[in-house]
């Protein structure tokens, strides 16, 4: 193996690895281009949805009756959500708005570890990790099927963000709040479908990194993992968000392996900010968000 | 009828311009700086002298800091910890490496160097703004965690990365003792919150709100909006590296990364939150309740006794801890620093309702 396919096989799992970066970025544009907040608990919420979910597998349930069971719970946090926190700061700033995720977040790491504990639990989804070669590229299976598992929910949001009532009335009220409202579009209803859109992908985002990592308190710092794919990516574009992420995937794999050995290694924490913020000094608004016009 | 400005002639601009214009308020915080510099240190125990009072001040001086760059000029920063971090191990190489070097002008030394490296993060928000900003002081956490925990001759090349503080002298006073440690502190902080008060007062002050309110709006008005975000961006990291060096030096015993995390960043933003955006006082008010909330939870749960197991209680802790900041977020978005504000107006019209 010569090192051109050595590197071809680290830009491919930079691709894979990308994808799960996606998904959980995923969630915060979702929110945050409906409703321009900021939602740090996207990471707690990831931590929620994987504990509920091994949680009612530990019950002796199936996956399927764990993971419906999960959403339902995922769902409801969503309504609840927006019922005790979002409604009664419609209206504030954003810089609010974004101290009060931070303090939903922190609520919600206790409650989920004081519902379910805090010991670290195993999550099998019986997808083998074993690499399987492909044109004598070796490639993880579980990565594999990690990217296939994004690109159907990518596919399920855009069908539903298209297709749907619900979907136009949100993109809706991304464009414009106060005309949306005009129009009779619910506000309270559609933050409610948002957040439970975002508590969908936190389960899916917890499920793949669940198993990677091990159901534990620190998935919710996959969050910290998502922000530079967030701002690479421009926060209010989902194209952005999967473009991004790739990039990040990929250029963060390439760094650990040929950068990482000058500079005495653990580059991962920092890198992809690094990169991130390069590429704002030339494009301000990240490469897909939309540049916004200042008026006075 | 107690807080009247009424009545109050000036006859200088000495007095126009005073920091506290009413007589009341100007013999409060003399009485209040008397009493936290002359009586406090003799009556108050080793506990709460050293772990209540001395963290409360320190932690009071970095929300300064954070509230010059977040609450006054509007950028949003998530680094504060990182740039605590930065006084901190610059101060302990000052201190140890230029033993000669009174600790005062060492702190001052620390302040700038932290105060630099917050004007070069600075230089992003030029071209930034608004949530961006906030993800790119994030980027400079986790780099100036890394630097320092990378680099051996910052840590003066110990193994464990972890530098044990020696004991500040000046003119061969050793401050070792609590009191001593907290009088230190007090003054420190009460000098720079002076300072951090008037500055906000002169024109480059108003120029950062002015940034603040409206970046565009500033900028068509003459205001040099590239100058106010880089002096918001220097002051902060300046109040946040003195604020590192003496929780280092005086609260911790040591420089150690762990002390200047992510959660720092955020406990100190919380504070500013809390407190009050674009408040002194606040600042005080948002640390003392930050400080004092996991104490008196903790108090709180000793009632239950036995009932509650240790896992069960820190869960709890962090569940209350939440809720109570997004219940104040609704309640009073604008902070501790308002409910002062209110009281004043109660007082003024007392016993009248209007």
């Amino acid at each position: 193996m010569g090192d051109f396919s050595f590197f071809i096989e680290v830009v491919v799992g930079g691709l894979l690895s990308g994808v799960m970066y996606t998904l959980v970025a995923l969630g915060f544009v979702l929110i945050f281009k409906a409703s321009g907040v900021f939602n740090f608990a996207q990471g707690a919420m990831v931590l929620f949805a994987a504990l509920t979910f091994v949680g009612f597998l530990e019950f002796g349930l199936p996956m399927w009756a764990a993971f419906l069971l999960a959403l339902a719970a995922m769902l409801a946090l969503a309504v609840a959500i927006e019922r005790t926190v979002l409604r009664p700061l419609v209206g504030q700033d954003h810089m609010i708005l974004f101290m009060a995720t931070i303090g939903l977040s922190i609520f919600l790491e206790g409650f989920a570890q004081l519902i379910w504990g805090t010991k670290v639990r195993g999550l099998d989804l019986g997808i083998s990790d074993e690499p399987i070669e492909i044109g004598g590229i070796l490639i993880s299976q579980f990565d594999l099927s990690a990217a296939a598992m994004a690109a159907v929910l990518v596919a399920v949001l855009s069908a539903f963000f298209s297709y749907t009532k619900v979907g136009r009335a949100l993109r809706a009220v991304a464009d414009d709040t106060q005309a949306a409202q005009v129009a009779g579009v619910p506000l309270g209803f559609i933050w409610a479908v948002v957040w439970g859109a975002a508590g969908f992908i936190a389960l899916v985002a917890g499920l793949v990194w669940g198993a990677r990592l091990g159901v534990q308190f620190a998935l919710t710092l996959v969050a910290l993992k998502a922000l530079p794919v967030m701002i690479l990516g421009g926060f209010n574009s989902i194209a952005g968000a999967i473009v991004a992420g790739l990039v990040i995937g990929v250029s963060e794999k390439l760094a650990e392996i040929y950068l990482g050995p000058f500079v005495g290694g653990g580059i991962e924490n920092w890198f992809p900010y690094a990169l991130a913020i390069a590429v704002l000094l030339i494009r301000p608004a990240g490469l897909f968000g939309a540049a916004r016009i200042a008026r006075v | 009828m107690f807080h009247r400005d009424a009545g109050a002639l000036k006859t200088s601009y000495g007095e126009e311009q005073a920091i506290f214009p009413v007589a009341l308020d100007r013999w409060a915080v003399v009485a209040l700086m008397a009493v936290g510099a002359l009586v406090v240190p003799f009556v108050a125990g080793p506990y709460w002298l050293g772990s209540i009072l001395l963290p409360c001040l320190i932690l009071s001086l970095a929300a300064i800091g954070l509230n010059i760059l977040t609450g006054y000029a509007g950028q949003l920063s998530l680094g504060s910890g990182a740039f605590m971090a930065v006084g901190a191990y610059a101060a302990v190489n000052l201190v140890i490496r230029l033993p000669w070097l009174p600790f005062p002008v060492s702190f001052v030394l620390a302040g700038m160097v932290a105060g630099a490296v917050g004007l070069a993060f600075g230089l992003l928000s030029l071209r930034i703004r608004g949530f961006y900003v906030a993800v790119a002081t994030l980027a400079a956490q986790f780099f100036i965690e890394w630097i320092c925990t990378h680099i051996p001759w910052l840590v003066l090349n110990t193994p464990s990365g972890v530098v044990s503080t020696p004991t500040l002298f000046l003119f061969g006073f050793g401050f070792s003792s609590v009191p001593s440690r907290y009088l230190v502190a007090f003054v420190t902080v009460v000098a720079l919150a002076f300072v951090a008060k008037n500055l906000i007062r002169s024109s480059a002050g108003r120029a950062l709100m002015a940034v603040r309110d409206h970046e565009t709006a500033a900028e068509l008005t003459g205001v040099d909006t590239t100058r106010a975000k880089l002096t918001a961006f220097a002051v902060s990291g300046f109040y946040c590296g003195v604020a590192g060096a003496l929780w280092a030096f005086l609260y911790l015993g040591n420089v150690e990364i762990e002390a200047f995390s992510l959660h720092r960043s955020f406990q100190i933003l919380f504070m500013v939150i809390i407190g009050g955006l674009g408040s002194i006082l606040g600042s005080f008010l948002g640390a003392a309740f930050i400080v004092l909330l996991p104490v008196a939870i903790a108090n709180a749960a000793t009632l239950f006794g036995e009932a509650l197991k240790p896992d069960v209680l820190a869960n709890l802790e962090l569940m209350i801890f939440g809720a109570l900041i997004v219940a104040f977020l609704i309640i009073e978005p604008s902070g501790l620093a308002r409910l002062a504000v209110k009281a004043k107006d109660r007082l003024r019209r007392w016993p009248l309702p209007y």
